[in-house]
């Protein structure tokens, strides 16, 4: 069966976030970029249904500039076979995401879609809902397991309330949640190996798909800062501050 | 145009989010309509009639319901929701789950984890794990929405608003249920709960957790954990406090052992007080608790739930 991985270049997530003087957006300039966390479990869950026999192609895509490639060839060196890139310079929202995604689905065919559940920048937690939408597939979010058998899956989903199992015929939508696997390190051999390994371009214009956005970003502030209170000496100290100044119990 | 609010319960009890989701929803409309889908669930119907502002209540009531697998719940929500000029849901598992499936079945974008409501479509939202607080203004002609609720308050159940069912029903054979392993707890839920205590990767394992259990029983509290807790396997995934856990806004939340991570920062700092104990007294959780104890919590603990 054949898998495709979605993956996005997002900032890493050891950078310290910084909001632009303008207010307009967080700053990204000099700043080091990675594949989303999220994305990376899920090219770690591809390549071991791939090593257990399970699966037999996995195909990694992404949608932005050229760097971008950076990010496909890192999913290439961790065990994919080969990447799409859909070439935009535009911000694109989830909704155009999926859509796009869409596209490459009806070209390739998959059994399998596994995305990440969010993404750190934008934390909008809706592409892979949304392109099981757009396509008519079932989903599984939030994943800690997935067990294929017999033209299904079994998904265990991370929920408020503790652990749930869905089943879902084929093809489908699988998005991961942190526990799901460890991602392994990329070997320096597999690292040059991947880049020698088939990466094609696209345009995303040529998708029929329209680019536009209906959400405006207005500004972007830092977040409100809490300050720092008191160190207390000791536990009978602790709990007078709670009761008589704090108030709380 | 109506707001179409889709109700947070578990077939029985209507969950607190709700009466936060109705109070966020009457800032952006005055005309509310609460959604109850789900199987055997007339008592969350009930319960809903009576939460204030809400002017009419549907119920969608049918065991294609019962677990209200995404597949069939975005159906049925876009169908409903496309006379409605707002589909607000909590930003809960449920609600992440099947909201962007509604949002696309419609053409439309979502806002996810909305913390401010500026006007019916300009609303506040944090990215980048809450290091960032982004206004944006939506132009779509149905906004969807899901809303963290801890930011708002809730809003009161004096009401008696009509009660009316609706007889859709979606039922796709592509995915089904299989089983549920849901924790079993005396305790008040974490997101609803005045008092928090959660414990870290210094609490060492998860039978050391047992310290918190007397304390969080004479306070009244719900039991988190770090991210470094949960991923060390010492207590279950859904006690997790986080950016990518609950995100709590208790009156008082007290972190023990936790060093205080960005990302669990993210989950916890808008609660009113916050009380750290930690044994190291460079560790970041300081620079955000109103009441910093430093000190070995295997000796601060039985002491302080003594003290209480």
């Amino acid at each position: 069966m054949k898998i495709l991985v979605p993956v996005k270049r997002a900032i890493d997530y050891n950078v310290k976030v910084r909001v632009k003087a303008d207010h307009s957006a967080v700053d990204l300039t000099n700043v080091k970029m990675s594949i989303n966390p999220f994305c990376e479990i899920a090219v770690e869950e591809a390549v071991r249904l791939k090593e257990k026999g399970v699966a037999t192609e996995i195909v990694v895509v992404s949608i932005g500039d050229k760097s971008c490639q950076e990010q496909i060839r890192t999913a290439l060196a961790l065990g994919a076979d080969r990447g799409l890139q859909i070439d935009t310079n535009e911000s694109l929202d989830s909704l155009q995401i999926a859509k796009l995604l869409k596209k490459v689905v009806e070209d390739e065919s998959p059994d399998l879609v596994i995305l990440g559940k969010q993404s750190i920048d934008s934390d909008n937690n809706q592409t892979g809902q949304m392109l099981a939408a757009l396509t008519g597939m079932p989903q599984g979010t939030f994943a800690s397991e997935v067990n294929i058998d017999a033209g299904k899956v079994k998904v265990t989903r991370e929920i408020d309330g503790g652990l749930q199992t869905v089943e879902l015929s084929l093809p489908a939508v699988v998005t991961t949640d942190l526990r799901l696997n460890e991602p392994r390190y990329a070997s320096l051999p597999n690292i040059m190996k991947a880049k020698r390994k088939p990466l094609e371009v696209k345009a995303a214009a040529d998708f029929g798909v329209e680019l536009g956005s209906n959400v405006k970003v207005l500004k972007v502030e830092p977040p409100a800062q809490r300050s720092g209170g008191v160190k207390v000496a000791d536990v009978a100290e602790l709990v007078d501050k709670l009761k008589n100044e704090a108030k709380v119990i | 145009m109506a707001i179409l609010i889709y109700a947070e319960h578990d077939n029985s009890q209507l969950k607190s989010e709700t009466l936060k989701l109705a109070n966020a929803a009457s800032k952006m409309g005055d005309d509310l309509h609460l959604l109850v889908v789900g199987s055997d669930c007339a008592a969350v119907a009930n319960q809903a009639s009576k939460v204030d502002g809400v002017t009419k209540v549907l119920v969608a009531d049918n065991t294609a319901y019962e677990h209200q697998l995404a597949e069939n719940v975005a159906e049925l929500v876009a169908e409903i929701g496309k006379d409605y000029s707002h589909i607000v849901c909590a930003a809960t598992t449920t609600g992440k789950n099947f909201m962007p499936r509604v949002a696309a079945l419609l053409d439309v974008a979502q806002l996810s984890d909305v913390i401010g409501v500026q006007s019916s479509d300009t609303f506040v939202r944090p990215i980048y794990a809450g290091n960032a607080i982004a206004t944006v203004q939506s132009s779509d002609s149905i906004k969807v929405l899901t809303v963290r609720t801890s930011t708002f308050d809730a809003n009161g159940t004096d009401n008696s608003a009509p009660v009316e069912a609706i007889d859709l029903v979606k039922s796709s054979s592509i995915s089904s249920f299989v089983s549920a392993e849901l924790t079993k707890s005396e305790r008040p839920e974490l997101t609803a709960a005045e008092v928090v205590i959660s414990g870290g990767r210094g609490m060492q394992n998860g039978d050391n957790f047992k310290l918190l259990d007397g304390i969080a029983d004479k306070l009244g509290a719900a039991m988190g954990a770090s991210r470094a807790a949960v991923d060390a396997g010492f207590v279950p995934n859904d006690m997790q406090v986080g950016q990518t856990g609950k995100i709590v806004a208790p009156q008082l939340y007290i972190a023990v052992g936790i060093s205080g991570a960005i990302q669990h920062l993210a989950g916890m700092k808008d609660s009113k007080v916050i009380v750290a104990i930690n044994k190291d007294e460079e560790a970041p959780i300081f620079q955000v608790a109103d009441y910093g104890l430093v000190g070995d919590l295997f000796d601060v603990l039985p002491e302080l739930e003594a003290a209480l």
